[in-house]
C-alpha cells in the first residue's frame, strides 16, 4: 500500500493541536516551534502531492478509504483531483507563513496555535474528502475556529459582532446545505456518502432544481456570494493577521470548492437550470465589491472588500458553466488566496508598527519597510491581472468564457478590473510612498526576518505561476474536463 | 403467570439492580466506619461501586440476542433496557465524583444512598414490560431526586427546588397514574406488549378511539414532565439552578434518558397503532420545546438556568427522531442522541460545579477570565459547549445531523428545518458563554482555580468521550441499532 500522504497531511496539524495544547502554557517558544515544524512538514508533504499528482491520468488520485460507519455508508473516503491539488498545496502555504507572521504573538499562543490547526486540518479535509458526510464534517471543524481566533486574539473594536455574525452566517449556509445534502443521500437509495457514487446517480431534473438552490448557497455563503457576503469583510478585518489570511486566503475557497464539489457536481441539471440568475448576484459580487474596496478609507476593509469582488470572480467561472470559465475559476481559487493572503500579511506588518490601518494618515512605508512594499505591489499586480503574474492566468479565461455565454456579463465584470487598479494604486501611492507623516518617523522599523521569508514565499508563488502557466494549469485542466464531463460536455 | 422458582436468567435480566442494592448497603456500612474527616471517600466507593457494577454486566448480564420477558411478564431483559442501564450507571458514577469535594454533600452517606437508589428506578423504568412496574420505577427514581434537589437544607434555593419538584413531579405522576388506570380500565391488562394486541384491535374496530386517546394524553403527561418538553418544562430552570451542581446534571441526563426509555418502549410498543396521534402531538411538542428551549436560553444569565432551557432545547431534537419513525433510522438516532447528550451534559454540568465549588457563583459573568484561571476546565468547557452545539468533531456533531437525517428519511423536512434553525440560536447562546471563558478578564485572572482530582478525572474521561462518540462512531451507533431493533 502506498503512503497514506493525503490523510497525514489532514491530521498533522490535528496532532500538533493535540501536542500544543499538552505542552504547559508558559513554554510559548515551544509551542510555537512545534506549530512551525508541524506546518513545514505538511507544507512539504502538500508540495510532494502537489508535484506527485499524475496530470496524463487525470481524475483522483492518491485515493485512500477507512470505513468509518459502514451501516450508513460513511467512510473517511479522501482524494484530490485536478482542481482540489492546488488548493491543498495553497492551505500548505498560508499555513506555513500563517506561522511565520504569528511568530510574535504574546496572548496565549499555545490556544491560538492550536485552534488555528484544527481549522487548517478542517480546511485540509474538505479538499481532500470524497465522502460527502466527511466534507461536511471537516467543513465544520473548518469554521468554528474561526469564532475563537477572531473573538480571543482579533481587533478589540469590533471583534465581538464580527465573531458571531461570521459564525452564524456560515452556520446558518452549513445547515442548509446539510439538509439538501442529507436529501440526495436518501434520495439516490444507494446509502452512501461517497461522492464519486453519488456523481454517477442520475437525480431527477426536479429534485436537482429544487434542492440546487439550498446546496449551492449553503456552501457560497462561505464563498461570500452577494447579498450573503456581509460577514466576510467585517470578519476579516477583526481577524488577527494570520487568521485574515486564513479566512480570506483558504476559508473562501472552501465555501467556492464545495459548492462546486457537492452542488454543480451531484446537481449539474441543477446548476444549467439556476446559473442565468446566480452569475447576476456573483456580478453583484465582482463590481459592487469593487466599488466598495474603492471608497473605503481604512487599509484593511479594501482589502476586506477586495476579496468579496475577487470571490465573485470565481463564482463568476463557475457559473458560466464554460471550460474556459470553471478552468480560470479554479486557479483563481489558488491566485487570489495566495495573493490575499499577502494582502492581508502586509497591512498586518503595517498595523504592527503605524497603529492605525487609515489610509490617509499612513504614507511613505517604503522607506521603512521596503520589502513589504514591493510585496504588495506584486500582490497588486496580481489582484489587477497584469500579464506575468498569476491573476492574469485566472483572470483572463474567466472572461474569456464569460464572453461565450454571457458578453454582457463580461463587460460589466471588466469595469471591476480598472477599479481594482484605482483602489491599488492609491494604496500603493498612500501608504507606501509619498512622505513619511511626522509622527511616524524614526518609529517604524523593518519587519522580521519570518517576516520576510513569508513574503518572498508568497510573492514567488504568484509570480512563479505567473511567469510559468504550465506548472498549474494542466493540472486544473484535467480536474476541469472531469467537472465538465459531469455537466454534460458543456 | 409466575413459575415461581427463580432462574439464572431471571438474576441476570435484574443483575444490575441488585448490585446496585448491595452497593447502597456498603455505602452506608462503610458511611459509618469511615471518621468524619474521611467521608469524602464515598464518593470514591460510589464511583468505583458503579463502575464495578458496569464491568460485571456487561461480562455476565448481557442480554441475548432473543429479548426475554421474565419475572411474570414483568421485566423485559432486552439491548433497549441494557444500553440505558449503562447510561444511567456511567452518569450516576460521574455525578458521585463531582459530589465528594461539594462541602454540604459529599461528606454524607444518604446522598451516595439516594443517588444509588434513584439509580436503581431508572434501571427499573428501563426494563419494565408492564405498566404496574414501570409507575414503581418512575417514583423509586423520582423520590429520591426530590430530596437531592433540596438537599443543602440551608440553602433556600435548593429547599425551593426540592418542594417545586416535589409539586410539579407528584401532580404529573398522578395524571399519568390516572392514564394507566384508564388503560387497565378499558383492556384489563397491564402488560406493555398485551396491551399492544388488546389497543390495536381496539382502535382499528373503532372502538373507544376518543378515550383511548385520552388515556394516551394523560400517559404523556407523565413522560413530558420526565424529560421536561414544554408545557411541563416549568420545573427544570428552578430545580437545576436551586439543586446542588452535580445532581441538576444527573437530572437532566439519566432522569431525562430514563424518561425517553419509558417514552420509546410504551409509545412504540404499547401504542403503534397511535402513531399517528403521538406522532403529530410530540412533532407539536417537539417544535415547541426546542424553540421554546432555546429561545428562553438566550437571556439567562444564570449558566445553570442556561443549561436547564438548553437541556429543554435538547429533549425537542431527541424528539425529533422518536416521530420519524418511517425509514428505521428514528428510533437509533434518538438513542444515539441520548448516549451523546447525556456524556456532553454530564460534563457541562461538571464544569459549572467545578467553578461554582471554587467561585461560589453560578453568574455567566463569574466565568470571566476562566480560561486564564484554569486552562483546563476552559478546554472541557469548551468541548462540552461546543458538541452541545452540534460541532464536530465532538459527539453532538454526528448525532445531531443522525437526527436530522431520520426526519428526512421519514419525509419531515419541515421538521429537520426547524431544528436546524433551532441549532443556530443554540449557537449563538453557547458562543455568548465561551466568549465569556475566553474573551473577558475579570480581577482574579492570576488565581488559578484549584481542579480536584475527582474532577479532573471525571470531566477527563467526559471529554475523551464527546471526542470519541465523535469520531469513532461504529460501536455505540451498533449499540443504538441493537437496542432500537430490540424493543419488539
Amino acid at each position: 500500500m502506498q503512503f497514506p500522504v493525503l490523510s497525514v497531511i489532514v491530521f498533522t496539524p490535528l496532532v500538533a493541536a493535540v501536542i500544543m495544547l499538552l505542552i504547559p502554557a508558559d513554554r510559548k517558544t515551544e509551542v510555537r516551534v512545534t506549530a512551525l515544524a508541524a506546518a513545514t512538514f505538511a507544507l512539504f508533504l502538500s508540495i510532494w502531492v502537489y508535484f506527485n499528482y499524475d496530470v496524463n491520468a487525470g481524475g483522483y488520485q492518491f485515493l485512500e478509504r477507512y470505513e468509518w460507519l459502514p451501516p450508513l455508508g460513511i467512510s473517511l473516503f479522501l482524494g484530490v483531483d485536478g482542481v482540489s491539488a492546488p488548493l491543498v498545496l495553497l492551505t500548505g502555504i498560508v499555513m506555513f507563513t500563517g506561522v511565520l507572521i504569528s511568530w510574535k504573538i504574546d496572548d496565549r499562543p499555545r490556544e491560538f496555535f492550536a485552534f488555528l490547526f484544527i481549522l487548517a486540518s478542517g480546511v485540509f479535509g474538505v479538499f481532500a474528502a470524497l465522502d460527502l458526510f466527511m466534507l461536511f464534517f471537516f467543513y465544520e471543524i473548518a469554521v468554528f475556529p474561526m469564532y475563537l481566533l477572531i473573538a480571543i486574539w482579533g481587533w478589540k473594536e469590533t471583534r465581538e459582532y464580527a465573531a458571531m455574525k461570521l459564525t452564524l452566517y456560515l452556520f446558518v449556509g452549513s445547515m442548509i446545505a446539510l439538509v439538501g445534502a442529507l436529501a440526495m443521500y436518501f434520495t439516490s437509495g444507494l446509502g452512501t456518502f461517497d461522492m464519486l457514487a453519488l456523481e454517477s446517480v442520475n437525480f431527477s431534473p426536479e429534485f436537482q432544481r429544487f434542492w440546487f438552490p439550498f446546496v449551492f448557497f449553503g456552501f457560497a455563503v462561505l464563498g461570500g456570494i452577494f447579498p450573503f457576503h456581509n460577514w466576510s469583510p467585517d470578519g476579516h478585518v477583526a481577524a488577527p493577521t494570520a487568521v485574515s489570511m486564513f479566512h480570506a486566503g483558504v476559508l473562501m475557497k472552501v465555501g467556492a470548492f464545495a459548492a462546486l464539489r457537492v452542488a454543480i457536481m451531484l446537481l449539474p441539471e441543477g446548476a444549467q437550470a439556476h446559473m442565468w440568475w446566480i452569475i447576476l448576484l456573483a456580478l453583484v459580487n465582482v463590481v459592487y465589491g469593487a466599488f466598495i474596496a474603492m471608497i473605503q478609507t481604512d487599509f484593511k476593509y479594501v482589502i476586506g472588500f477586495s476579496s468579496v469582488s475577487h470571490m465573485g470572480l470565481v463564482m463568476l467561472g463557475f457559473a458560466s458553466l464554460t471550460p474556459q470559465g470553471i478552468l480560470g475559476a479554479s486557479v483563481q481559487m489558488f491566485s487570489h488566496g495566495v495573493m490575499t493572503a499577502l494582502f492581508f500579511a502586509v497591512v498586518g506588518m503595517v498595523y504592527d508598527q503605524a497603529h492605525t490601518r487609515e489610509i490617509n494618515n499612513l504614507g511613505g512605508f517604503r522607506f521603512a519597510m521596503p520589502m513589504v512594499a514591493l510585496a504588495f505591489i506584486v500582490g497588486g499586480l496580481v489582484s489587477m491581472g497584469m500579464p506575468g503574474f498569476s491573476g492574469f492566468v485566472a483572470e483572463f479565461p474567466i472572461f474569456m468564457g464569460l464572453w461565450n455565454s454571457y458578453p454582457w456579463i463580461a463587460i460589466v465584470a471588466a469595469i471591476s478590473i480598472v477599479i481594482t487598479a484605482s483602489y491599488i494604486i492609491r494604496i500603493v501611492g498612500k501608504v507606501f510612498f509619498g512622505a513619511m507623516p511626522a509622527q511616524f518617523a524614526g518609529h517604524i522599523q523593518d519587519v522580521t526576518v519570518l517576516d520576510k521569508v513569508a513574503l518572498v514565499l508568497l510573492s514567488g508563488v504568484l509570480i512563479l505561476v505567473g511567469v510559468y502557466p504550465s506548472v498549474m494549469v494542466p493540472m486544473v485542466q484535467s480536474g476541469v474536463n472531469y467537472i465538465l464531463r459531469l455537466l454534460g460536455g458543456a | 403467570m409466575f413459575p415461581g422458582v427463580i432462574e439464572l436468567p431471571m438474576i441476570l435480566a435484574i443483575l444490575p439492580e441488585i448490585l446496585l442494592v448491595v452497593l447502597g448497603a456498603v455505602v452506608l456500612l462503610v458511611d459509618l466506619a469511615l471518621p468524619a474527616e474521611r467521608k469524602t471517600n464515598l464518593g470514591w466507593v460510589t464511583a468505583v461501586g458503579l463502575v464495578l457494577i458496569m464491568v460485571v454486566s456487561l461480562l455476565a448480564g448481557l442480554p441475548g440476542v432473543q429479548p426475554q420477558t421474565l419475572w411474570g411478564g414483568m421485566v423485559r431483559h432486552d439491548w433497549l433496557g441494557f444500553v440505558f442501564k449503562m447510561m444511567f450507571l456511567i452518569a450516576a458514577a460521574i455525578t458521585a465524583l463531582f459530589a465528594m469535594d461539594l462541602p454540604q454533600a459529599g461528606r454524607r452517606g444518604e446522598f451516595y444512598l439516594l443517588m444509588i437508589a434513584s439509580t436503581i428506578g431508572m434501571c427499573v423504568m428501563a426494563s419494565a414490560s408492564d405498566i404496574i412496574l414501570l409507575y414503581l420505577g418512575i417514583e423509586t427514581t423520582s423520590i429520591p431526586l426530590y430530596v437531592l434537589a433540596g438537599f443543602l437544607v440551608r440553602d433556600d434555593k435548593s429547599t425551593e427546588a426540592g418542594f417545586k419538584y416535589l409539586l410539579f413531579g407528584a401532580l404529573t405522576s398522578t395524571v399519568m397514574l390516572y392514564g394507566f388506570s384508564l388503560l387497565y380500565g378499558f383492556t384489563g391488562l397491564t402488560n406493555l406488549y398485551d396491551l399492544a394486541v388488546r389497543l390495536s384491535e381496539m382502535f382499528f374496530s373503532g372502538q373507544m378511539t376518543v378515550s383511548l386517546t385520552g388515556a394516551l394524553l394523560l400517559v404523556l403527561v407523565g413522560f413530558g414532565f420526565k424529560i421536561s418538553v414544554v408545557p411541563f418544562h416549568f420545573w427544570a430552570p428552578d430545580v437545576y439552578e436551586g439543586a446542588p451542581t452535580p445532581i441538576s446534571g444527573f437530572l437532566s441526563t439519566a432522569s431525562k434518558a430514563a424518561g425517553f426509555a419509558v417514552l420509546l418502549r410504551v409509545m412504540l410498543v404499547a401504542f403503534p397503532a397511535m402513531s399517528a396521534q403521538w406522532g403529530a402531538i410530540l412533532a407539536s411538542l417537539s417544535v415547541a420545546t426546542m424553540t421554546l428551549g432555546n429561545l428562553l436560553a438566550l437571556t439567562q444569565r444564570n449558566i445553570k438556568r442556561l443549561l436547564a432551557y438548553s437541556s429543554i432545547a435538547h429533549a425537542g431534537y431527541a424528539l425529533i427522531g422518536l416521530v420519524s419513525l418511517g425509514g428505521g433510522l428514528g428510533v437509533t438516532s434518538v438513542i444515539a442522541y441520548l448516549i451523546a447528550y447525556l456524556i456532553t451534559n454530564l460534563a457541562a454540568f461538571g464544569v459549572v460545579s467545578a467553578v461554582g465549588r471554587v467561585t461560589g457563583s453560578d453568574e455567566i459573568a463569574s466565568y470571566a477570565g476562566l480560561s486564564r484561571r484554569s486552562p483546563g476546565l476552559a478546554l472541557a468547557m469548551l468541548v462540552a459547549f461546543l458538541s452541545l452545539a452540534g460541532m464536530p468533531p465532538l459527539g453532538g456533531f454526528v448525532v445531531k445531523v443522525f437526527v436530522f437525517a431520520s426526519a428526512i428519511n421519514a419525509n419531515l423536512i419541515w421538521l429537520a428545518v426547524i431544528g436546524a434553525i433551532n441549532s443556530i440560536i443554540g449557537l449563538y447562546y453557547y458562543l455568548t458563554v465561551l466568549k465569556v471563558v475566553y474573551l473577558y478578564r475579570s480581577d482574579d485572572d492570576d488565581k488559578p482555580l484549584p481542579v480536584t482530582r475527582s474532577y479532573a478525572l471525571g470531566l477527563g474521561i467526559l471529554v475523551l468521550g464527546v471526542i470519541l462518540i465523535g469520531t469513532v462512531f461504529v460501536p455505540w451507533f451498533n449499540w443504538a441499532t441493537t437496542a432500537a431493533s430490540a424493543m419488539f
